[in-house]
């Protein structure tokens, strides 16, 4: 029954449905090949039991012709999301046995929906980070390798990992700088960042406010506007939701894209970036052009101002947004000397170094004497760089890039040049800044054989654009290499 | 503004050693918005419950929790901030006030600091004794309360209840236009006058939905501005003037010793009367205010604000400008019976259709006099205001003296019972009848034949066959009759 | 950008560790504070770019704040709010004494 794991989502969906297996049966073949996978360390947390009880209930459901959007599918999720009675750690050892008491809407909206859920996936801590090498709980590992243990990027790094490898049929990420889109282009998978207010962000533990959003990781575009449409919906919950309704994604995915005009903006590209990073991207000129759509060269002249604005917008929201964990209502706590020692003590043992680093960072670009240099100034390059997609908006309908400047790297090569790693974020950060949609798609393989991405950037609450765009361009890329499997 | 060049009155001033000193009083008033939920949650507010019963998971700062805003709170702050002559802002934001603390959940309070929802206004107070006084308004922000702490459970632990976490507050904070501890506690009183007139807070010190943070310096008589200490969380008018004079002085000795004054937050120890330092220096804040992200600007429209604008209630200030024009009494009186909606309201129903000094009198009288002696609240007090115009048609009508009144009105705070009963009861119906006055008067003046002689010399002795008369009918007879039989039969 | 700070000193990181609550080791603090230069050098370059007249941009949405009816709709679950405390009792968080 191995064979169940390789489906899209798509046909798993539309087996479950005419019944030509039960979600008992797809559900065991995923358990069994997560069992497999455990070098991968995709999993923090695996909530297997419950899932096989999941599966019956769908299989009930469907009998009786029934069942949600996403009935019977063995899904996986982000240990970002808060899930009732099932442990959610953030990547952090700062939460400890945490079991939240609510599950966040967008898990909620999935469950709604029929999903059966895996367990709960790994992540770089608190979502900080670009190679998942920041968990609590040790490093994700690439499906992909070459020699040596390559990072499956981040910070949805177990994500994508468990989507690469054929653990799950999907599964729920985050992206606040590009932790959806990295980790899809280093995994050979697709990736979308909604626009900002599309996903509700109640549950989810919070990274940088401003800039988190929930979106899918999955093998085909089809799948992301599958999971896309049933994660997202207007929540009263979230004062940022946006209440405009999604346009049906799974039409736009092979919707002509002939007449459509592709913005090509000249500043995404980087010194030291690889030579076939330059040519993939023509290449996906080439293939939206023989697809009907237009090119036009657009400018977008703050882009590369976006990575250290949003080295101070970020940190400055965690600063605060971590306050929370104090070992007081919930977590681990470290007992020390008095009040002060235990606030200590607690945060320095249940932080990371990268969490620590970030919290340092934002606190000191919101003090005293430092926030109108830092962080005011940053917040307005913030809309210096909205301005640019604004004014790109005339001329274009979406844009095409490079989603990362490498393929996926070793693991342990970056992590103690903060800013070398940083750098990842490059072309991902800018739609975080800006609330726009944007997806990476698999478009070809390196001359090592590691997979690279290319980006659609939409115009906000235009999804329907990118996943027409998004989908033209995996029809001609054609991209169907698999990550050999090593690991059983 | 004047007011901020505002030299106190002399008599204000506090003795110095080489000169007089005189104290600047700025305050910042927290009053509780009287919304059925918290700012940020739908959580109850009301108070007195079961520890950790009104949370919300909002409200404990759960992973992933998030504030939506309570739209009653907004409007409340627009009510208040008209009534305080303010400058409404159409737009507003909420910001983050970082720091750390058991009670406070999030790590950080959510309030307004860069845009407030009102901005400048001015207010009039009466101090006690004193002429009255502009004070400026700086501004009024909404925020969340912290929960508790609870130190005396536990010798080694503290308990926290976040019941009150999230609770909105509207923060009013005053220009440094106060100059005396009266002066101080007449800004607070009146403040409390105009959210209890709105309904925008009840005002209850006790259960501490109005307190105040009140901020403290000393200088010479019109020279430049000392620095200032904050005393946090002064919970009832006399603490407040307590906390000043005991502030003040500190300061002054401090100064006058050579000594510098530290800018420092403080607390006011009720059982002491002293103020004492709150937070050690090494723990200096730093409150890295900025916007919050999970929540986005308030809007709102000069429509919206015309609509509040058109229905408020009669506040404090217009309701003593009719009272002196309506009712007939002083000015005076007019600003105690106003000074807050209670006391209005009560006044308003005892004066109506009965003689509004005599009921202003006894009010300000007999009634707080008793209240205040049994420290009990007017909305608490045994006498309610029926009761005591029963008590007063009594005397309208004739049916008992003034004097007997009072004895009767003890007995209504005392609850034995309303005023007819009372005087039923206890046989006190004032004697009209003539006849039966005549004779008391006749018997009196036989028992005292040679006094009733020397009346014709001395007109003064009326007084003393008024008082056996009245002796004999055991105070119920009416005095006016009694003196005019009296006069007719001694001749004069 | 001239009143701008890098140099981000051994005690400044004191400061900021504190406000952070974040335990440092006093001889972690001079690494600490060259790794704060190292990263405030590359943002710097934010200080180029001319922002005169520009409005910060605090949200990604343009909208108002959605307002809720003043309604009591949550609370009453307790067991939920204390259910992951390290310690509790008679219904209390219990907590390090925060007074002498």
């Amino acid at each position: 029954m191995s064979d169940l794991t390789k489906l899209t989502l798509e046909a798993a969906l539309s087996g479950l449905k005419a019944k030509d297996f039960s979600s008992v049966e797809i559900t065991k073949a995923h358990i069994d090949a997560c069992m497999d996978a455990a070098d991968l360390n995709a999993f923090i947390t695996t909530d297997f039991t419950n899932a096989m009880k999941a599966a019956e209930i769908s299989d009930a459901k469907l009998a009786k012709g029934e069942g949600g959007a996403l009935e019977g599918a063995p899904l996986g999720i982000k240990d970002l999301f808060c899930t009732e009675g099932v442990k959610t750690t953030a990547g952090s050892k700062i939460l400890g046995d945490f079991k939240p008491q609510y599950e966040c809407t967008v898990t909620e909206n999935m469950k709604r929906d029929g999903m059966v859920m895996l367990g709960k996936l790994n992540m770089d801590e608190f979502a900080m980070g670009s190679s998942n090498e920041t968990s609590a709980f040790g490093p994700v590992v690439n499906p992909w390798r070459k020699g040596e243990d390559l990072v499956p990027g981040g910070s949805s790094g177990g994500s994508a990992s468990a989507v690469a490898a054929n653990m799950c049929l999907g599964a729920t990420a985050t992206d606040t700088g590009g932790s959806i889109r990295q980790p899809a282009s280093f995994t050979g998978t697709v990736g979308i960042k909604p626009t900002y207010g599309r996903c509700s962000r109640w549950g989810i533990v919070a990274f940088a406010s401003s800039l988190d959003q929930a979106g899918p990781i999955t093998r085909t575009v089809k799948d992301s506007a599958i999971m896309l449409q049933s994660m997202a919906g207007y929540d009263a919950k979230d004062s940022t939701s946006i209440n405009k309704a999604m346009p049906d994604l799974s039409a736009a995915c092979g919707k002509s894209i002939k007449g459509m005009k592709i913005g090509i903006p000249k500043e995404y590209t980087m010194d030291g970036m690889p030579r076939e990073i330059e040519d993939l991207w023509q290449q996906g000129i080439k293939w939206l052009e023989s697809c009907g759509a237009e090119i036009v060269h657009v400018s977008l002249p703050h882009t590369k101002y976006a990575l250290p604005a949003y080295y101070i917008v970020a940190p400055a929201e965690a600063s605060s947004n971590l306050a929370r964990y104090d070992g007081m209502r919930y977590g681990e706590r470290v007992e020390g000397d008095n009040l002060y020692d235990t606030y200590e003590r607690t945060r320095a043992e249940g932080f990371g170094k990268e969490v620590r680093r970030r919290i340092m960072m934002g606190t000191y670009v919101l003090s005293a004497g430092y926030y109108d240099a830092y962080y005011l100034q940053a917040q307005k390059v913030r809309t210096k760089i909205a301005d640019d997609f604004k004014r790109a908006w005339e001329k274009c309908d979406a844009l095409l890039t490079p989603t990362c400047p490498s393929a996926a790297f070793a693991v342990g090569r970056k992590l103690n040049d903060p800013v070398t790693m940083y750098l990842n974020d490059i072309f991902t950060v800018t739609a975080n800044l800006a609330g726009l949609p944007a997806m990476s798609v698999p478009a070809a393989l390196d001359n090592n054989g590691l997979p690279l991405g290319l980006q659609i950037i939409g115009r906000a609450l235009d999804e329907e654009t990118v996943f027409a765009a998004s989908s033209a361009l995996e029809s001609c890329a054609g991209f169907e290499a698999k990550p050999e499997k090593w690991w059983v | 503004m004047f007011t901020a060049k505002r030299v106190a009155d002399k008599k204000d001033w506090l003795s110095g050693r080489d000169h007089d000193w005189e104290i600047i009083i700025g305050l910042e008033v927290h009053a509780q918005v009287a919304s059925k939920s918290k700012l940020f949650s739908g959580a109850a507010t009301e108070y007195g419950a079961e520890p950790n019963t009104q949370v919300s998971l909002v409200d404990a700062a759960m992973p992933g929790m998030l504030p939506v805003v309570n739209e009653f709170c907004i409007e409340q702050a627009v009510r208040t901030g008209l009534g305080l002559n303010a400058q409404i802002n159409l737009y507003s934001r909420f910001d983050r006030k970082n720091y750390f603390y058991p009670d406070l959940p999030q790590g950080y309070q959510i309030s307004q600091f860069e845009f407030p929802i009102v901005g400048e206004g001015e207010i009039e107070i009466e101090p006690e004794g004193g002429e009255a006084v502009i004070v400026g308004i700086e501004r009024l922000h909404l925020e969340q309360d912290a929960g508790k702490s609870i130190h005396d459970l536990s010798p080694d632990d503290t308990f926290v209840d976040l019941n009150r976490s999230g609770v909105c507050l509207m923060e009013i904070v005053s220009k440094p236009d106060m100059r005396s501890p009266e002066e101080a506690s007449a800004y607070v009183e009146k403040v409390r006058g105009i959210v209890r007139a709105l309904g925008t807070c009840d005002g209850d010190m006790e259960k501490g939905n109005l307190r105040a943070d009140v901020n403290v310096s000393v200088r010479k008589p019109g020279g430049d501005l000392g620095t200032r200490c904050e005393i946090k969380n002064v919970n009832s008018m006399r603490f407040i003037r307590q906390a000043i004079n005991y502030e003040a002085r500190r300061q002054i000795d401090i100064l006058e010793a050579g000594g510098e004054i530290d800018q420092e937050t403080r607390l006011f120890d009720n059982a002491k009367g002293e103020t004492r330092t709150m937070r050690s220096k090494e723990d200096a804040h730093d409150y890295r205010y900025f916007p919050d992200p999970d929540l986005l600007p308030i809007n709102i429209t000069q429509e919206f604000v015309d609509g509040i604008k058109a229905n408020l209630p009669e506040l404090p200030d217009a309701r003593k400008a009719r009272f002196v024009v309506d009712y007939g009494i002083p000015e005076y009186d007019a600003r105690i019976l106003t000074a807050d909606k209670a006391k209005g309201d009560f006044y308003e129903r005892l004066a109506k259709g009965r003689d509004a000094k005599i009921a202003a009198n006894w009010m300000m009288g007999d009634l707080f006099g008793a209240l205040n002696k049994a420290s009990i609240n007017l909305d608490d007090s045994p006498v309610n205001s029926d009761a005591l115009g029963e008590l007063l048609d009594l005397i309208g009508d004739k049916t008992i003296s003034g004097k007997i009144a009072k004895d009767v009105f003890e007995k209504m705070f005392a609850g034995e019972g309303g005023a007819n009963e009372i005087v039923e009861r206890e046989g006190l119906k004032q004697v009209t009848d003539t006849g039966a006055i005549e004779k008391m008067v006749q018997d009196v003046i036989d028992a005292n034949a040679d006094q009733a002689a020397k009346v014709a010399d001395n007109p003064r002795l009326v007084g003393f066959f008024v008082g056996q008369v009245m002796k004999a009918s055991g105070g119920k007879a009416n005095p006016q009759a009694v003196n005019e039989i009296l006069r007719k039969k001694l001749g004069l | 950008m001239s009143e701008k700070n890098t140099g981000v000193t051994a005690k400044t990181v004191e400061k900021i560790a504190r406000l952070s609550r974040l335990h440092v080791e006093p001889d972690r603090l001079a690494y600490l504070a060259d790794e704060m230069n190292g990263l405030l050098a590359w943002i710097e370059q934010l200080g180029e770019v001319d922002v005169k007249g520009v409005e910060p941009m605090t949200s990604a949405v343009e909208m108002p704040a959605p307002l809720r009816k003043d309604e009591i709709t949550d609370g009453g679950v307790r067991d939920k709010v204390l259910a992951n405390a390290p310690k509790t009792e008679s219904g209390y968080f219990v907590v390090p004494r925060s007074v002498e």
